[in-house]
């Protein structure tokens, strides 16, 4: 210990970072103005308590959204936000870790914003595999904008646009997302059962790679009956469990009996549960630790200084340059 | 178009080394091709050369807009125009005095753009005259018979036939040759050339090398002994060494001494070769070259990498730049430094992609809904597309703005020398400020006066706000208050006011006061001063003023306006002609220059434009001032 009893030594320094300690209070901003009984409450408090488990730095945090509900969320986080423009979150979240791959990136986009509008990002996003959160907030209609029909829209819903109910098949988010090159990470869950929430979202953090996280949400305000026949059925849920994936609780096993002991390592057998819709499959459906992150492979890690840009730049010129003496530097 | 010939060539005989060769003041080259044949590399080569020799230079690149349009194509003409001169060249230049030309094709095509001197020397692979083909034989048969009735001095050229004695496909060499016959027909120095082929051929092997500089020997061989043209252009050698480049490679360079890190692009012509050479040369530095999914993804990665701390450049040309327009309107809103880059062309819509407009400067300045101020800067040489982006990147860090450098397919692909810049350490970013926000500090503290705020930027303990497009207060939260969204749009405003006020106004060539005032903007700078010159040294009271800035327009215009008769604007893109019969002045659109210095002024300012895709000519220039002086 040093003699003067004020002056800290490097290494307390460091041990005082890595103590820092916050509660969930520390993560909150603001009151949510989100529709009483919207998902979007549950997936907030569920990101907010991963905060505080996984001792997250406010000043080294981002969550980068882009227009609709759902893309309110950063508003109601303590931590640096992004609130872009409708369906380029992700090329802005990829920007922010590229330029700063210290930093924790977490993207929050609807159906809307992610599945219609910023679908090439959506698919491009997971061929970068960049390391970041990413949760689809699903609640299957446009809400902001006033109930329209949105990708992931049953057939036959009616709404503003679709007054005779829609005409399309729904999207699949997970079946797309599994057939895109590089896919690393795709998990599902709900936002009635909180606590799965909460390990899903978690289990994607912890992932190194690009998680993305399908949230089926409900809009209590446009479709309040839309999931209510899988809310009161605990039969149409189906718990994926496994020891690499989501360990299911004695509680949650009493309530959701129907279970798969599913390997997120298995490519083929998720793509079948991909593609089931009734029953909803809430867990992980694919991890591959080994796919190659994007910023890794394009940053060299090498330290930026005044003199590498000067020799860098000295030999640029080389190439070009013409001497005045033709027998001089060439 | 009346030619200007009064000053241009004091032509006079002297007894050079080689024989006699006529000097002259300058002179325009032309190698064309078939697309693949090399007419470009023949034609870089030749402008290195003569640049090694310190004679002045400016290459344009002639390019079709097939990557491989159909053989012997009038419209498929690929190669180069090269201007040279005594003095220093800061433009393209009229029409071209000597053409070397593969088939007689894309020969036609460049008769019929008009952009060939009326009876210029033509020399012009003779191979097609036996070809198996009855119908080529005649075609070029027929083409030489019209060209020399027309008063041009052909000169046929068994190209061909002289390389298969050195390579057995002359398609691959026969471009050296024809470097050689140039090096001859301008006296150029032969062991420079030598030296030249071997820088270009650099990556290739020692076979290669030697290969094309027996091409370049023989080529040389063969015209001082079969042709009869024979010319020099005297000049001095530059006493400092000087960057050959083109805009393109310019701004790339630009971008590399900014000190950005990051580049974010999607491919579009005539934009992409800046971000070509910038992946290849990048790396080295530690630097990144994203090619994003799409334009909008390219611009949404730059602004995410610019918010998080490293000031950020997205490369594009029109189009792109339209879809871009929202997001830039989001780093307007958010106040993230951005720069973003607009090679011009011809538009709108797909328009000529290989061709030159100057008509992204409404959309640039006014782009984006609703008031999204942003500063707007426009180079006029080759040098200055290095010096923008270090430009650029400053005043986005020091504003929080975002700066569009307006370019175009002109300066795109020109190369012209300029003196080898000085590395200076103030040209690099800051490290990233990761220190903690004073408590209370605001994320957009709006100076009362300048509108300016200091910026958080993640990793900032205590600075912790989300950024929002959305109107917002001083906390960066959402706000719809009416007070508060007049408070932000004064903000952004003024920080265009503040930088105003820090820019000298704009250097006026000539006197400062006379009979007419030409204003223009970007690349046409080098044709309108040389116009400008010329008919100053005719006794014409006329003088130019060049905008390198034009949002914000640089303090001290109105002054200057105020001290010639009429004041004209000349660009590259569109307006309406006066003499049309429904025009008149409740309906007539003036160029952009001319609408923006209107409006601001109040000054008369008329206006005269084209929009053929290629440069001014500083002919048409000065030919269009004579006829407003009347």
């Amino acid at each position: 210990m040093m003699d003067s009893g004020h002056s800290i030594s490097p290494s307390e320094c460091l041990l005082r970072m890595y103590e820092e300690h916050h509660e969930i209070e520390d993560y909150q901003k603001g009151v949510p103005r989100w529709c009483t009984g919207c998902g979007d409450n549950a997936i907030l408090a569920a990101i907010q308590r991963l905060c505080r488990d996984e001792g997250l730095l406010p000043e080294k945090t981002v969550f980068v959204s882009g227009i609709g509900c759902s893309s309110r969320l950063p508003h109601y986080m303590n931590t640096y936000g992004f609130h872009g423009i409708h369906g380029r979150a992700l090329p802005v979240a990829e920007g922010v870790k590229l330029a700063r791959p210290e930093l924790s990136v977490f993207v929050n986009t609807g159906d809307g914003d992610c599945c219609s509008i910023g679908a090439a990002h959506w698919i491009h996003a997971v061929r970068y595999n960049m390391n970041m959160t990413m949760m689809l907030h699903d609640n299957q209609i446009y809400g902001l904008t006033k109930m329209q029909a949105s990708p992931t829209s049953p057939i036959g819903l009616k709404s503003n646009t679709t007054p005779r109910g829609s005409y399309l098949e729904a999207l699949n988010p997970l079946t797309v997302t599994l057939g895109i090159s590089n896919v690393s990470f795709v998990a599902q869950v709900v936002d009635w059962i909180p606590e799965v929430l909460y390990q899903v979202i978690s289990a994607a953090y912890h992932h190194k790679g690009f998680s993305f996280v399908r949230i089926i949400q409900r809009c209590p305000e446009w479709l309040p009956k839309l999931m209510e026949p899988w809310l009161h059925d605990p039969q149409r849920v189906l718990m994926l469990h496994h020891e690499d994936g989501v360990e299911i609780s004695p509680a949650v096993a009493k309530v959701y009996t129907r279970m798969e002991e599913h390997d997120p390592s298995d490519m083929n057998r998720a793509r079948e549960i991909a593609s089931s819709i009734d029953p909803i499959p809430t867990g992980i459906l694919y991890r591959n630790e080994e796919v190659p992150c994007y910023e890794d492979v394009r940053l060299d890690g090498r330290l930026r200084t005044a003199s590498l840009v000067k020799q860098g730049l000295e030999a640029e010129f080389d190439k070009f340059t013409v001497w005045p003496d033709a027998s001089g530097q060439a | 178009m009346a030619l200007d010939e009064s000053n241009k060539n004091e032509e006079s005989r002297v007894n050079g080394a080689a024989g006699k060769a006529t000097i002259l003041k300058e002179h325009i080259v032309e190698i064309i091709s078939d697309s693949g044949e090399g007419a470009q590399k023949c034609g870089q080569s030749f402008g290195a050369i003569v640049a090694r020799m310190g004679i002045g230079v400016w290459t344009v690149e002639i390019i079709p807009a097939e990557i491989r349009p159909p053989a012997r194509s009038v419209a498929g003409a690929s190669g180069n125009r090269i201007r040279i001169g005594s003095d220093q060249v800061t433009n393209g230049g009229d029409e071209t005095d000597l053409v070397v030309a593969f088939n007689e094709q894309v020969l036609l095509g460049r008769i019929h753009s008009k952009e060939l001197k009326q009876g210029c020397a033509i020399l012009l692979e003779s191979m097609w005259r036996e070809d198996k083909d009855p119908k080529v034989a005649k075609s070029y048969a027929e083409a030489c018979e019209h060209l020399i009735a027309a008063g041009y001095k052909v000169f046929e050229i068994p190209m061909e036939e002289e390389c298969l004695k050195i390579v057995p496909d002359p398609r691959r060499g026969k471009n050296m040759f024809v470097l050689g016959m140039l090096c001859s027909a301008y006296s150029l120095d032969l062991q420079i050339a030598r030296e030249q082929i071997a820088l270009t051929f650099a990556k290739k092997s020692e076979k290669v090398v030697k290969a094309n500089v027996e091409l370049l020997e023989a080529g040389y061989e063969w015209a001082d002994k079969n042709l009869d043209l024979k010319f020099e252009i005297p000049a001095e050698k530059s006493s400092t060494p000087q960057i050959v480049v083109n805009g393109n490679t310019a701004l790339a360079l630009g971008v590399l001494a900014s000190g950005m890190e990051i580049c974010a692009m999607y491919p579009i012509t005539p934009a992409t070769s800046a971000s070509h050479y910038l992946s290849d040369a990048f790396e080295s530095v530690g630097g990144v070259v994203h090619q994003a999914e799409d334009e909008i993804a390219a611009c949404a990665f730059a602004i995410g990498a610019s918010y998080a701390g490293k000031c950020t450049v997205t490369i594009t040309s029109g189009p792109g730049y339209s879809l871009k327009q929202e997001a830039i309107g989001l780093a307007v809103m958010g106040e993230i430094p951005l720069v973003v880059v607009n090679v011009m062309r011809g538009g709108p819509s797909t328009g000529q992609p290989t061709k030159t407009e100057q008509g992204d400067l409404m959309t640039t300045i006014f782009g984006s809904h609703g008031d999204a101020p942003k500063v707007v800067i426009a180079p006029g040489t080759i040098e200055e597309c290095f010096y923008s982006v270090i430009t650029a990147r400053k005043i986005a860090e020091t504003f929080n703005m975002v700066v569009v450098i307006l370019t175009d397919a002109n300066l795109a692909t020109s190369q012209q020398p300029f003196k080898r810049p000085e590395f200076d350490e103030a040209w690099l970013a800051p490290p990233i400020d990761q220190s903690a926000v004073p408590e209370g500090a605001k994320p957009y503290d709006w100076h009362p006066e300048t509108g300016l705020a200091r910026r958080f930027i993640p990793g900032q303990p205590g600075g912790m706000h989300t950024l929002t497009g959305l109107a917002h207060d001083v906390h960066s939260h959402v706000a719809y208050d009416p007070e508060i969204n007049q408070q932000g749009m004064r903000a952004r405003s003024l920080k265009l006011a503040a930088l105003q006020k820090s820019l000298r106004p704009p250097e006026v060539v000539g006197d400062r006061e006379g009979e007419l005032l030409v204003v223009g903007w970007g690349s046409t700078k080098g044709a309108i001063e040389e116009a400008v010159a010329r008919l100053r040294d005719e006794g014409r009271k006329v003088s130019s003023m060049h905008f390198a800035f034009l949002s914000p327009l640089p303090p001290g215009i109105k002054e200057v306006l105020g001290g010639f008769e009429k004041v004209l604007a000349i660009e590259n893109n569109w307006s309406d002609d006066p003499d049309d019969e429904i025009i008149d002045e409740s309906n007539r659109r003036y160029t952009a220059l001319a609408t923006l210095l209107r409006s601001r002024y109040l000054v008369d300012v008329d206006c005269w434009s084209e929009c053929r895709g290629t440069p001014l000519k500083p002919s048409t220039v000065r030919h269009l001032i004579l006829e407003k002086l009347k």
